[in-house]
């Protein structure tokens, strides 16, 4: 059972009150990339096991994106953080780095 | 006009909680920067009640305001009042980027009362019920069983909650199989 923090609405909430929104900070590549850039901006997605950054959508409660950093592996939660971001902010970073240190997760570590 | 009826037209449920439909509820969604002193003055004006805060339920009588999330908030009214409130908080907030939308029709509201009220509701919802964590005064958007509902607390003992209309036998059916006598858990 995963239990997330909602950064918006502070509720703690359930994952059956969550909806799964994938890989979090995928940067577009839209017209005038490559056709590899493109193809890895539609299909390549991080398979870890361990660190993995996430979207999450509070569906079921006051409906905001969130991201969450947390491992695969445990279901251990290092933190949730706004969805108006581009990486992870740096106290998510250091938490993690408190519990797994040396990690690192696409170019962010 | 044609008359308003509730969803299932006050069908109510007795035993060890009393799960009932309250009938028509005027119910105003309005979403924009909660922050701003014109949404504000426009909204505690419509239910006259003081803002709420983050996950907070202000609600007095048949009148009430209700955090939603934190762009968005619910005005409980009569159900007669609410196209004519509606209106004039969308006048109060022209020019500014908001909605306001007249959502009576749309939502089915149930109360839930009596000593196992609580265990009724937290049989159903992942969210945290006891005591220390769910009292008056606050709101909470979740799920029961497969629909989505909000819920508050009108007392120490008594709920009211709603979800979409279409949903309402569901969810009142949902209710009176927890609030069975015999089925209760005791947990509280």
């Amino acid at each position: 059972m995963l239990i997330l923090h909602c950064p918006y609405c502070g509720v703690d909430a359930d994952e059956t009150e969550l909806a799964a929104g994938g890989e979090a900070h995928l940067k577009r590549f839209g017209p005038g990339s490559s056709d590899e850039e493109f193809e890895g901006y539609l299909f390549g997605r991080e398979n870890p096991r361990g660190v993995h950054l996430e979207r999450w959508r509070h569906a079921h409660g006051c409906g905001k994106w969130f991201h969450a950093a947390r491992c695969t592996a445990t279901l251990e939660v290092f933190g949730t953080y706004s969805a108006q971001v581009t990486e992870p902010p740096a106290e998510i970073r250091e938490a993690i780095t408190a519990k797994r240190p040396g990690w690192s997760w696409r170019e962010f570590s | 006009m044609s008359e308003a009826v509730s969803a299932l037209a006050g069908a109510r449920f007795e035993g060890a909680a009393v799960v009932a439909d309250t009938g028509p509820r005027g119910m105003i969604t309005v979403r924009g920067d909660l922050s701003d002193a014109k949404l504000v003055k426009a909204v505690t004006g419509a239910a006259g009640v003081a803002m709420p805060g983050q996950r907070e339920a202000r609600v007095e009588g048949a009148k009430g305001l209700l955090w939603m999330s934190p762009d968005e908030l619910m005005v409980l009214l009569p159900y007669e009042e609410a196209p004519a409130a509606a209106e004039k908080i969308a006048k109060a907030l022209a020019g500014s980027h908001h909605l306001v939308a007249n959502v009576s029709d749309a939502r089915a509201v149930f109360a839930v009362t009596g000593a196992a009220a609580r265990e009724v509701l937290a049989k159903l919802t992942p969210a945290d019920l006891h005591v220390s964590a769910f009292g008056p005064g606050q709101v909470r958007r979740s799920r029961f069983a497969q629909v989505a509902a909000a819920f508050w607390m009108t007392n120490e003992t008594d709920f009211e909650l709603f979800c979409f209309r279409s949903q309402a036998v569901y969810m009142f059916d949902l209710l009176s199989a927890a609030a069975r006598k015999g089925a209760g858990v005791g947990y509280f």
